[in-house]
């Protein structure tokens, strides 16, 4: 498969890359990894005339865990998280998503922020991202901001990032209590059938608080404040965790495709979320 | 409208240039260019493995990477790591164990394996299952190929041990 021809740039610098999508507009796009584009390039369903290449800006790599808070550059790759022993001690939910994530020869040039930018329903990253309440840092022309990706999706593809925008890294507060990342794929390398991110705080027997995200079960990531709270206050029995799933499936929205029809969907989505409880609630 | 660049590549330790579009997948511009015919085009869309290199100490799907991308980079392919009359450890053990049928899929497989040992030299099944993943064989069932690495790393291993 042959993409449309496109100029290559290869900046050294952010001022480099911002300058170029100024330029550019449109027409230019930005590539980390690679390894969600370049598909989509080959397919022609993507035609970028202008390819802004990451690999040697400054700045984007990099794991920081420091003073109860992870920072990852957007050029982090998944291999990277899984490495990262810092990163396995103090967010391990990283790690066991990231092990999920494709495979290994893909994980060696996938990177984390191009997988919370690409704003594909299908990756991991997004849902967790939001179970742990991360915010996206984002560099533009004007400067600085931080998103919170519980904000940052609108519909498959569209995020609040604006064109001329980079997505540069992203932080959280180092997450404590029982966790689990659950995903349910046809073989390795596809995306989630469905894919549940639980965090569980414990205090004695009772939740005391619960942060829930699902992925790939509609056409953003779905982080249910609902489905937490019918935990939140219980003792994780069968009833708090059955009206937890109520709660997620009246939250989520998902499609036919060829990994099933939406009722096989929302079933397979029940079952990885009461799966994700439980572990989560055993780690607790 | 894009002219063709200046490729730079360190290829099996020597020194490459030609000239390529960007848009060149590097596994096309390997074979085409360099006449490096091991890395194999399968299925051109990451899922297989056939086309794996390794690029500055990664693992790559080089059906996924433009060439733009590799410039600068050191690449060993299949070539570089053993001949036809001076076999890698891991070719050997292919053959002696039946790693393979038709082949297609054994230069990707061996040139990841030699990565995997690398990182892991000791591995459990499960890790050279999970190691592996990325490698579609449609021939073997793959349990022959999981031995021939098992026995390959054996052997690297007391090899190491011998030399030390």
């Amino acid at each position: 498969m042959i993409p449309a021809a496109f100029e290559y740039h290869r900046p050294a610098d952010m001022a480099g890359v911002i300058a170029l999508l100024e330029e550019h507009g449109d027409d230019a796009r930005v590539m980390a990894g690679g390894h969600s584009l370049i598909p989509m390039m080959k397919l022609r369903m993507a035609e970028i005339p202008h390819l802004i290449d990451l690999q040697d800006v400054a700045g984007l790599k990099g794991i920081a865990v420091a003073e109860g808070r992870v920072t990852l550059g957007a050029m982090v790759t998944q291999h990277e998280l899984i490495q990262h022993q810092g990163l396995a001690n103090t967010a391990p939910i990283l790690r066991e998503a990231a092990l999920v994530i494709a495979d290994p020869q893909v994980r060696y040039m996938g990177t984390v922020g191009g997988n919370v930018a690409n704003g594909d329903p299908g990756n991991d990253m997004p849902g967790l991202m939001q179970c742990l309440d991360a915010e996206f840092t984002l560099v533009g022309p004007d400067g600085q901001r931080t998103v919170a990706a519980r904000d940052f999706y609108e519909a498959a593809y569209m995020t609040e990032r604006e064109d001329e925008e980079v997505l540069t890294a992203i932080s959280f507060a180092a997450p404590s209590g029982g966790y689990a990342y659950e995903k349910q794929k046809r073989k390795i390398g596809d995306y989630a059938t469905a894919a549940a991110a639980v965090i569980l705080q414990k205090d004695g027997g009772t939740c005391a608080a619960a942060s829930i995200a699902m992925t790939n079960l509609s056409d953003v990531p779905v982080w249910s404040d609902a489905a937490g709270e019918a935990l939140t206050g219980t003792s994780v029995d069968a009833a708090a965790v059955s009206a937890a799933v109520q709660a997620v499936l009246d939250d989520i929205d998902p499609v036919e495709d060829n990994r099933g029809p939406v009722a096989f969907k929302r079933h397979v989505a029940g079952i990885i979320l009461t799966r994700a409880i439980q572990r989560a609630w055993g780690r607790a | 409208m894009s002219d063709k660049m200046h490729i730079k590549l360190k290829v099996n330790g020597e020194d490459r240039e030609f000239l390529a579009e960007p848009r060149e997948l590097l596994i096309y511009a390997l074979r085409e260019h360099l006449d490096l015919t091991g890395p194999h085009v399968g299925c051109d869309t990451s899922h297989c493995g056939a086309c794996t290199v390794t690029i500055d100490g990664k693992s790559v799907k080089s059906c996924t990477m433009f060439v733009a991308q590799a410039n600068g980079a050191e690449i060993t392919t299949i070539e570089g790591i053993g001949q036809p009359d001076a076999l890698h450890v891991l070719q050997e053990s292919f053959r002696e164990h039946h790693g393979l049928q038709c082949g297609f899929c054994t230069p990707g497989m061996i040139t990841r394996a030699t990565k995997l040992l690398e990182e892991n030299p000791d591995p459990t099944e499960e890790d050279i299952r999970f190691g592996m993943a990325g490698n579609i064989c449609r021939c073997t069932g793959y349990q022959n190929i999981v031995k021939s690495i098992q026995v390959a790393a054996t052997e690297m291993n007391s090899a190491k041990e011998a030399a030390e």
